[in-house]
């Protein structure tokens, strides 16, 4: 089966229920999406698909027909993403393990929606858990990262 | 308080058995310099100066941070205690976790250890927590854990970032012909501000590295440090916001199998039987052997991704033995309970006369209460994982974990293999909280690597099973009783907490046969170690006989102890009908740190302030890790249930030698602690584990975060930790302000087994 990741276009010979978040993890080494719960709890998985923030634990890779977004993909250290680079200036992170998921959800979000209210920034991001409970700063970088946007910075 | 007689006849788990050790051994090994494991494995060109430092021709700077990064910024913060005395930025460094080392023991996480509160600073006392750092050089604890890297790393990261400028400096007097002292350093160069001629410390590193430290090297006074003391960025940062593959889950080696282990959730059950076949037809699967291991008994399935191990394992039919513990909750606290009951507890702190004091106590003035904690998950955000690979005659296990030393451990009892043939490899943790000190993950992914003929395997546990076993925080059962006076305030308490020892599960689980009698004080931190001056006062432990493995939790014994004194406290304060500020106030008045903190937090939280019907604050204080810290939290009625709205934190950790992380580190405490109080447990039914995924055990979520504002005093004149402190009084805090808001007074935790939360 082919598989769009970031762009390049992967052939697989693989089940089409493996999960997609596996495919990526041990088939194509693509490491960006994490493993927290298997059961769309945590949101540590997320990708963007179609321009959804996605769980990859729960989307079978057969059913993946369109480009598959991940953190891999989003920005280097040094060519960062707008939502990147406001969390390296809010100094969000702790462990960072849940970190790549909220940022692909975040970057969903405003993309759908470029001035979040904090209802709106609740509504998105409560399904990506955090245990080290960096969330105030998470909601900050979101913030920081809607201004960037409409000012073009 | 206790004796040194006393404490030396005991014996004391790690710390007992270490202050007899200790002793025995004597000063004169001790002081013999521990090897720098960094000479073995030096790259062209390099130099390295002590435990902590490389500098190579290129100018490429190493330090390590023998303590692992797990979210608490202990790399960037301890490698700046290196940088700031060897006089580089951090943007010039490289940060590695280094290999395990006897040269890398924390000593700290032992002194605090020690069955003394932290403002005893008695001579006894001090005593004691030396003849601890003694011994944890012997047994080279190289552990993250106890709130402890910087106090540990304090002095010694300096030391070693300034011996190494020193030599650096002799090396550039003697090429430039001037004497060391005309020199400065500055940004990885020294300078010679004479002739204005300078050189790389790349340039000198060879020749510096030849040249033995001077001994009486003077470390920079406070007022002129460029970088502690002061915000930094986090150092990991960068790949932690761009997803590189740096945690243990991410291991990736080439020829590389999957695997994951399904091991009886009975702790201590055995496996009757299991019948792989099915399993063994299915696509990718290699193999399918039994555990049998001190830490479980199980299987696990070996495969070509992880995907594939996990729906092999859930193939396999497999009988479980029912384990030797407790069935049910109510078995538990019947256990906690009558252990108390018993009697033949051990007391931590005795004044007065208690018992005399209760006997003509008039009804009225007589308080009792009953408190109960369960049994909790770390549920890190990384499920437990480990990679190891058996390869001619050598072992290396990549994992996030917090105990390098105990994976070698662990190593040499498998394998056999020399301590110079096992490798242990920390990568970034994605969470830890204590759950990764224990030896559990990586015994099982040695086992599996002894039956894949030389192939790297990494071991992946689903949510699933991570949650089903502990070790888990244990469950507490408390009794307190107190006698008030005329003027409202306590002249006796007398409280009595029952737990299972983790500090003798640890120590059985880690270095089997150890002994580990006697008390455990890990079981009374948080209660007998506050600064409250009571006439009559005495604080009972009892080691309750529950054989569920239990483990060190985010502030461990304080995670129980502060709610259930703490409540206990705000109970004894509204009996009096005396505002709980200033009950605790004049209870704490020898102790002027508490004193500031509790007048900070009451301008800061308006406390006492007539806020809306809705609202309503609780307060509560905890020393624990050397921190001071209290805190208000103020909750709101949302048609009938509970919202969070806001923590007000002071803290006193006696200095801070990064604002930010500082900060940081308290938030993170104080949610994660609102997370265990509002709606954690594992519970117990036929033996096993109920909960199972973040479906039924789950944790604070960005829509119930509430405003946390922090404030920072600098008065204790001791450097406290920062990772733990937060988490316990902010539990009992949430209790009272509830109690405030509704008169509802709740004593078991999680809280919502109670009253509903948003």
């Amino acid at each position: 089966m082919k598989l769009q990741v970031n762009g390049t276009v992967h052939e697989l010979d693989i089940e089409p229920d493996m999960p997609l978040l596996w495919a990526l993890r041990d088939e194509l080494n693509i490491k960006g999406p994490k493993f927290g719960c298997g059961a769309g709890l945590c949101g540590a998985c997320t990708v963007i698909i179609d321009g959804q923030a996605t769980r990859s634990c729960q989307t079978a890779v057969g059913d993946v027909t369109s480009n598959v977004r991940t953190i891999d993909g989003l920005g280097k250290p040094d060519a960062l993403h707008r939502v990147q680079q406001a969390w390296l200036d809010e100094q969000v992170v702790q462990c960072g393990y849940c970190q790549a998921g909220q940022i692909m959800n975040a970057v969903a979000l405003l993309e759908a929606n470029p001035t979040p209210s904090d209802k709106d920034i609740d509504d998105a991001m409560s399904g990506n858990l955090c245990r080290c409970g960096t969330y105030p700063r998470i909601r900050a970088a979101i913030k920081r990262a809607a201004a960037g946007q409409q000012t073009g910075a | 308080m206790a004796s040194i007689g006393k404490i030396a006849r005991r014996t004391f788990l790690v710390g007992a058995a270490a202050v007899a050790g200790g002793v025995a051994f004597g000063y004169y090994k001790y002081r013999q310099p521990l090897e720098n494991p960094l000479t073995k494995d030096l790259a062209n060109g390099e130099a390295t100066f002590n435990p902590y430092i490389k500098i190579a021709s290129d100018n490429r700077i190493t330090v390590i941070v023998p303590r692992a990064e797990m979210g608490q910024g202990a790399f960037t913060t301890l490698a700046a205690l290196v940088a700031e005395e060897l006089d580089v930025t951090l943007d010039q460094i490289e940060i590695e976790h280094g290999p395990a080392a006897p040269a890398y023991y924390n000593d700290a996480a032992l002194r605090e250890g020690a069955p003394f509160p932290a403002f005893d600073h008695s001579m006894v006392a001090e005593t004691v927590r030396n003849a601890m750092g003694v011994v944890g050089k012997f047994l080279a604890l190289q552990m993250t854990g106890g709130s402890s890297s910087l106090a540990d790393g304090y002095e010694k990261m300096r030391l070693a970032g300034a011996t190494a400028r020193e030599t650096l400096k002799a090396a550039a007097a003697q090429k430039l012909g001037v004497s060391a002292a005309s020199l400065n350093t500055e940004a990885g160069k020294v300078i010679d501000p004479k002739s204005g001629k300078s050189l790389t410390y790349g340039e000198l590193a060879l020749d510096a590295a030849k040249i033995d430290p001077p001994s009486d090297v003077a470390l920079k006074p406070r007022s002129q440090w460029k970088l502690l003391g002061k915000p930094q960025q986090r150092k990991d940062m960068p790949a932690k916001v761009t997803g590189q593959p740096i945690f243990g889950i991410d291991v990736q080696l080439p020829d590389m199998l999957y695997a994951t282990v399904r091991m009886n959730p009975q702790p201590g059950g055995a496996m009757k039987s299991f019948d792989a076949s099915e399993a063994l037809k299915m696509r990718g699967v290699k193999k399918v052997i039994a555990i049998d291991s001190l830490y479980g008994k199980g299987f696990a399935v070996i495969a070509d991704n992880t995907w594939r191990a996990f729906k092999a394992a859930d193939a396999v039919k497999v009988v479980w033995a029912d384990g030797p513990g407790h069935r049910n909750d109510a078995e538990a606290k019947k256990i906690l309970a009558s252990t108390i009951a018993a009697g033949g507890g051990f007391s931590l702190r005795s004044a007065g006369d208690p018992e005399k004091a209760f006997a003509d106590a008039p009804r009225e003035k007589l308080v009792e209460a009953e408190y109960y904690a369960p049994f909790l998950s770390h549920a890190t955000m990384e499920p437990m994982n480990a990679t190891a690979r058996l390869k001619d005659g050598v072992l290396d296990v990549w994992s996030p974990n917090q105990a390098p030393s105990v994976i070698k451990i662990i190593g040499a009892r498998l394998t056999k293999l020399a301590d110079d043939k096992i490798n242990a490899h920390t990568t970034f943790l994605g969470g830890g909280f204590g759950r990764r000190i224990e030896p559990d993950f990586s015994d099982y992914a040695i086992r599996i690597a002894m039956e894949t003929e030389g192939r790297p395997v990494k071991v992946t546990w689903t949510r699933e099973e991570d949650m089903s076993h502990g070790p888990y925080r244990p469950a507490a059962l408390a009794k307190y009783r107190a006698r008030l006076g005329n003027d409202g305030f306590p002249v006796a308490i007398h409280g009595s907490v029952a737990s299972p020892s983790v500090m003798a599960g640890m120590v059985g689980r880690i270095m089997p046969g150890l002994p580990t009698a006697g008390p455990d004080n890990l079981i009374l931190d948080g209660t007998y170690n506050q600064p409250y001056t009571i006439p009559n006062y005495r604080i009972d432990g009892y080691k309750a006989p529950l054989s569920t493995p239990v483990a060190s939790w985010r502030s461990v014994g304080n995670s129980f102890n502060a709610f259930m004194n703490e409540s206990f406290i705000d109970e004894l304060a509204h009996a009096g009908k005396i505002d709980p500020l200033e009950f605790r106030r004049k209870l704490m008045a020898d102790y002027p740190t508490a004193i500031a903190i509790l007048d900070k937090l009451k301008t800061f939280s308006d406390w006492g302030k007539p806020i809306d019907q809705t609202r309503a604050q609780g307060i509560a204080f905890t020393l624990s890790f050397g921190t001071w810290v209290g805190e208000v939290v103020q909750v709101k009625d949302e048609n009938g249930s509970i919202r969070v709205e806001k923590v007000w934190i002071v803290a006193d950790p006696g200095m801070v030698l990064d604002p930010l992380n500082f900060r940081a580190q308290m938030m993170s405490g104080a949610i994660y602690g609102l997370s265990a109080a509002i709606g954690q447990q594992i519970s117990f039914k036929d033996g096993a584990p109920e909960q199972s995924n973040f479906s039924d055990y789950d944790a604070l979520r960005m829509n119930q975060c509430p405003d946390i504002v922090i404030e920072i005093l600098e008065n204790s004149g001791h450097l406290g930790g920062a990772g733990e402190p937060a988490t316990p009084p902010v539990m009992a805090a949430l209790a009272n302000a509830i109690f405030a808001l509704n008169g509802k007074r709740i004593r078991s935790m999680p809280l919502n087994g109670e009253i509903s939360f948003v």
